[in-house]
This record gives structure tokens, sequence and C-alpha cells, in this order.
């Protein structure tokens, strides 16, 4: 099937461009892109689909490393059905999923599932990551190999960090003789342990258990140290705080094959958003002062970060409804990672162009996926939408099975109006 | 008379008023429970729960007489030992507990905010007895109104609050209520246990004792909270009595007049020398313990005026819509 995309001003992040023209999609790929006035041949556009984008957006769907569908083990909290749905509805067309399920996908067999399970029920792309260690408890490496050949896109332990040096150090040397990328969320975890917010004048005046940021750095500061050691791959997921920024950006004046990602939560509230204890903002690490978001702002701008996430985590609503301490960490946000991320395009810190760079192109790239561009032959990922539809989101018209969202009841800009996964409307 | 809460949750939501009219209020209090005959009868009929998801004796005991002697039904549960442990959630605790109808609920929980948690889901007045490390407002208030009767005054007065700060609700709640009443706050004691950034709070902090005491009018001394402590926060409490336990050499420093109060209980000979504590020139200590009993019962009375009010107004608008 063939069909024709006309009237959109394309965003390539490739290009840093936005200008008005079209595509002609053939065989699930981008066959070829028409800027300005020129067109197809009257030829193609006869056996064509032909949909006018009225003015709107389109852009490469997005790559979002870090979905946590809660299958297997919890599957009342997010099924691959759900969050395929959720992630259709957000213009996200390939779910890179987190590992940190029960049981943990620490094995060929059970990655094997998820991915017989996202192909059954989900209308948009998945790609598995594993665990690195087993059971996520940092003592005895995965099967990396054979993992690799399942299909697995990444390694990481998620939140949990790897603490004791010597298996870490192996994971890593043994990760890059196989060219496999290594995932952490760089943290010291004796010195986080038990913290519920970031120390501050708000930690004070809510009397609540925190961290300083400076737990962050140190978290990073020795992951870059044995990456340089070992070479690896390495991506830094979930960074959010202004002093890990300098050890990054040495890290990759050294040349050290280093990337980083920041979650959308992180460059959009702080921490006096939590306000009288609520438990939706309560995130993992923890929402960080606004001179941190402005820092991480900056940083995604500059590309010193380099990809923005979901890091889509479902609660249900027992789980949140306790006191803040007790509450579990995590927010959905396949469907608010477009219309959170546009504030930072309306707010005038990012352009279209930077914001796709971050959601689509560099973490396809990272992954060694061919998505996240609009060029040629690559496949025709793609979301089209109106960046300033505006809308007060109610978190019970979300697609995803659980709804704690730190987004509810607030106004947001940004529609997706279709999604589009190799070619096939998933959505709209 | 002002004041318009319908739960007392901490001091952070009071008005300047507010705190006026309750501690006016109390005054009356200290009054009456000074005679030989201490009964009211205002909160007849109302009914009472102290919840207690933490250990107390002093708190539970002053609030049980404070509703006892207004006339209230007071009922005391001790949650440690009830279905917390069969793993009812807090929520479920209080949505049972409404079921009963309670008029007056006092909560006291280990975790921050899980009073204000609770006081979403119940239609009665919420007290706090204090949360986490958050809000402790009834003994923010009794020290108020025993500074105010051994002063004459609750204003313009210079006050050091020495000691483990950072582990303490009722240095927040003092924080708060001496700062809206336009006091200045000294905080003093070792960095380890000063809360971060809490200069923001509108507070100096001292780290030694000498200079933070110099012409105070008042010496607040907290505990130092052992149970909230993971890891070292200092090296030993015979060092730490050397540099921030009160004695009279320590005392001296502050005005000739100055009072010296501590929240109870004591750890003498940790932060506070024991013939100071007893001291009746000085220690105003057991005044807060009386204190105690007649600012709790103002606020039960306040807040059983407005839960009465509101009551009615409900009442009057469900027939409206009838």
């Amino acid at each position: 099937m063939t069909v024709y995309l006309h009237n959109a001003i394309l965003i390539d992040p490739v290009a840093e461009t936005e200008t008005l023209g079209g595509m002609l999609i053939k065989g699930g790929k981008i066959a070829q892109v028409f800027v300005g006035d020129n067109t197809p041949s009257t030829a193609d556009i006869a056996k064509a689909e032909s949909i006018d984008c009225q003015g709107k957006y389109l852009a490469p769907g997005i790559v979002d490393i870090g979905v946590k569908v809660c299958e297997p083990g919890e599957r009342h909290k997010e099924s691959f059905r759900t969050a395929g749905r959720a992630a259709a509805a957000g213009g996200v067309t390939t779910m890179v999923t987190r590992p940190d399920t029960t049981p943990t996908i620490d094995s060929p067999e059970t990655l094997e599932f998820v991915t017989r399970r996202a192909n059954e029920a989900s209308p948009v792309r998945m790609r598995p990551m594993a665990a690195l260690t087993r059971d996520r408890d940092g003592r005895e490496m995965v099967e990396i190999g054979f993992l690799s050949d399942a299909g697995a896109a990444a390694f990481t332990d998620c939140d949990h960090v790897v603490q004791n040096p010597k298996v870490f150090a192996r994971c890593l040397t043994y990760a890059k003789s196989l060219g496999a990328l290594v995932i952490a969320h760089p943290q010291d975890p004796s010195f986080s342990n038990g913290a519920a917010v970031t120390s501050g004048k708000f930690a004070t005046l809510r009397g609540l258990p925190s961290v300083s940021p400076i737990a962050e750095r140190m978290g990073l500061e020795r992951d870059l140290a044995l990456v340089e050691m070992s070479g690896a791959k390495y991506h830094a997921d979930n960074l959010s705080t202004a002093a890990s920024l300098p050890a990054l950006q040495r890290a990759k004046d050294a040349g050290l094959d280093v990337t980083a990602g920041v979650n959308v939560h992180h460059l959009t509230l702080n921490e006096f958003d939590v306000g009288d204890y609520r438990t939706f903002f309560k995130i993992k690490p923890p929402l960080r002062s606004e001179d941190d978001r402005q820092a991480m702002i900056d940083a995604v701008a500059s590309g010193l970060i380099d990809v923005i996430s979901s890091m889509h985590t479902p609660q249900d609503e027992e789980s949140k409804r306790l006191p803040y301490e007790e509450a579990a960490s995590g927010a959905v946000a396949l469907e608010t990672l477009l219309p959170a991320g546009l504030r930072l395009f309306h707010s005038g810190d990012l352009t279209l162009p930077e914001l796709f760079r971050a959601m689509s192109l560099n973490p396809a790239r990272r992954l060694g996926l061919d998505a996240g561009t609009l060029s040629k032959d690559a496949p025709a990922d793609l979301v089209l939408f109106d960046a300033h539809a505006p809308f007060v989101l109610d978190r019970f018209t979300m697609h995803s099975k659980s709804k704690n969202t730190p987004f509810d009841g607030q106004r947001m800009q940004g529609r997706v109006i279709a999604t589009y996964v190799g070619g096939n409307k998933v959505w709209g | 008379m002002t004041f318009r809460q319908t739960h007392l949750l901490g001091i952070e939501n009071l008005h300047q008023e507010e705190i006026k009219t309750l501690l006016d209020v109390a005054d009356q209090y200290v009054d009456l429970n000074r005679r030989d005959v201490k009964q009211s009868s205002l909160l007849s009929g109302l009914t009472q729960i102290n919840m207690f998801f933490e250990n107390s004796t002093r708190t539970q005991s002053s609030f049980e007489l404070a509703g006892k002697r207004l006339g209230a039904d007071v009922m005391n549960m001790s949650m440690q030992a009830s279905s917390i442990k069969k793993g009812e959630t807090l929520i479920d605790t209080a949505l049972t507990l409404n079921a009963m109808h309670p008029d007056l609920l006092v909560v006291r929980h280990p975790h921050s905010g899980a009073v204000n948690l609770l006081a979403e889901k119940v239609n009665c007045a919420v007290l706090n007895a204090g949360d986490g490390r958050h809000e402790h407002p009834t003994q923010a208030l009794l020290d108020a109104l025993t500074i105010r009767r051994a002063k004459g005054r609750l204003h313009r007065l210079s006050i050091a609050i020495c000691g483990d700060i950072a582990h303490s609700r009722v240095a927040r709640s003092n924080i708060m209520l001496l700062g809206k009443m336009e006091n200045r706050v000294r905080l003093i004691g070792p960095s380890t246990l000063m809360p971060s950034e809490v200069r923001e709070l509108g507070v100096e902090v001292y780290e030694d004792m000498t200079e933070g005491l110099a012409d105070v009018d008042v010496v607040m001394m907290l505990r130092l909270q052992k149970e909230r402590m993971d890891g070292g926060f200092i090296p030993s409490e015979r060092e730490y009595y050397h540099r921030w336990g009160l004695d009279a050499k320590k005392l001296s420093h502050a005005k000739p007049d100055a009072i010296v109060m501590h929240p109870g209980p004591m750890n003498r000979g940790v932060e506070i020398d024991g013939t100071l504590a007893d001291d009746i020139n000085r220690s105003v200590i057991q005044e807060q313990v009386e204190m105690g009993v007649a600012v709790r019962m103002a606020a039960m009375d306040l807040l059983s005026k407005n839960l009465a009010a509101k009551r009615m107004q409900n009442r009057v608008q469900q027939q409206v819509t009838a």
C-alpha cells in the first residue's frame, strides 16, 4: 500500500529543519520526501492514499527508552495491550522496555516471552532491554551473548545500582567484547537509601527524609571511571541534577562511548510541585530544585544530554494512596511525554528539531535502530501532531491501565493527530 | 474571635490572629484547670478518638485529659497493636473509624504528611499530635502560651532552639509559630543535626552555644532523638553534652531572666543538666505540661464549634437542594 502525506510541516532532526512538504510511503518505508513545491508524479499520487496533513507537524515517531510494561508479574498495572495503546496515543512508535518486572527479564526465555507478548498485543514496535545482573541483585552477570542474540536492545538493572565495582567492571568489560550497550541510573545507593525527596528547603519544610543531589554525581563518577577502564558502551539514564553534568561533559570530551538521558518529569517539574505530599509526584530519583531543572534543559539544548524519555512507570492506586514515604515511586508518561516535552518548545527552550533529536533520533541511533529520521528508506514510523492544541489532562481518559500521572488536571498544549508505525496508522 | 480552621494539621496554615485567638481561649482553660472542679460540658455528646501510631505517654494523656475535662467521650486506640499489623492501609483504617462517626480525631503517625492524608478522608475535625518530622502544632502552641505567660508577650523576643533540629517536628512547628508572631529565632546545634537550607525559613543558625545563647529571652532545648537516627550524627553523648548540653555556665550568656524550656521527655545529662531542669527560677518545663492540657482544650473547643457550623451548613445545603 502506498500513502501520500502532504501539506505537513516536516520536522527533520538530522538536518535540524522545519519545512512544509510531504512524503510518499511504500512498503512501510519512507520512499521519497518532498519539500516545498515538489510533488510526486501524478501517477504516483493516483495510486496512493492521499492524506492532507492540514499544515500540522509531522515528525519521526518517538523512541522511548525505559518503558515499564508490567508483564510479566503485575498485569493489573499495565499490559502490552494497554501500554501499546498508550504509546500509540502518545506518538511513541518504539517502546524500549525495562526488565524490572516480576520475574526479572534476565534470561533468553523471559525475553522471548515479552517479545512474543508485544508482537501479539502492541500496535507499536517494542524492543526489550534485559537486566545486567541476575534478578538485578548485582551479583552475577546475565547471559549477555544469548540475550543479545534473542534481541535485547540494551542491558540495565534500572534503579538497582550494581554496587560491587568488581561485578560492574566485569559486566562492562564483557559487554564491551560483545558490543552491548549498558544503561545505568547512576546513584550512590548507600547515600540515597531511604530518601523520598531532594534535600533543601522543601524537604526541611515537609520533614521528609532527603538525599543530596551529590549522590547522583557520585554514582555517575564511579560508573564513568569504570567505563574509561573498560571502554564499554554506556548510557547514563535518568540523570536529574546539575551536579552530574561536569563529569558527563568530561567523559564526552575524553571521547568515551557515553551518552545520557533525562526523564521528562525532571525537565518540567520541580521539588515544590510535590506540594502537600502529593504522591503522584513521587518519582525516582526525586524531583529536584528549579536550578537543576534549568540546568537539565540547557544540557538537552546543548546536546550534552542526548535523550529525553518518559520513564513510564505504572503504579496502581493502592500503592500511591499511602503516606509519602511509604508510597511507590514512578509515573505513567507514554501519553504525556509529547505534550510535556512540548512545554519546552512553548517556553522557547528547545526548537522542535531539538526536541525530536532527543526523543526520536538520538535514542534510535544509540540503540542502532534505523528509526528516528525522515530520510528515504527509513521505516515510516511517524507522528502527526498539533503542537498548539490546548487541553486539560483528565487522567481517567488515558489509555494506560494505571493512571498515576503528575499532570492530572494540568493545562497542556499539543495533541497527537495520528501515529504511523511502518506506514500503518495505529492511532487517529 | 477568628479561627477558621476545620482541622489542626500544622502551624503552617494558621494566621497570626488564629494563633492569638487560640492562646486567649487556652488562657481561660488554664483558670478552669486550676479549680477544684474542672468539668465543662462543651463537648458532651461528642466522641473523641485518639489514634496513636507511635508510642506516646505524655501527649496522649494530655489529649485524653483535655477531652474528658470538656465532657467528650474519649477512646484511645493504640494503633501499633491493631489492624495495621494485619496489613490494613492508613486510609482504610481512617474510613473504618469514620464510619463510627467520631467528632474529633487526634492522630500521631511516624510518617510526615500521614495526618494530612487521613484528614482528607474523614468528615470530622482532625488534630495532628505529631507526624514524622513534619509538625507538632499543639506542642508549639503550648510552648507559645508558656512563653506568653512567662514573658508577658509573644513578639519581639529572642528565642534559641537548641539541639537535634533535623529530627524534630517540634522545632519545625516552633520555627513557624514564633516567626509568624514576629520573634527572632535562632537555631543552635551541630551541623549534622541541622536540616538542609534551614536558613531559608528565616532563622539564624549557630553552631556554638555561647555565641548563640547571647542575650536570648528563651532557651528551648530539644531531645536528642536517637530512635530517628540511622548512622552517627554525633560522635558520643558525652561530647554532645560538653558542647551542646545546657548547663548553668552556658545559660549565663542568655539574659538574666531567660527561661528554659524542654518538650520532654528529657535525657538528663545529655541535652540538659538535671539541676538546671529542676531550677524553679529558670525552668518552666512543668508549666509547659500544664499549658499542654489547656491548649488542647482550646483547640478542641474552637474546632468543635467550626465543625458544628460546617455540619449545620451542610444540612441547610441538603435541604435547599432537596
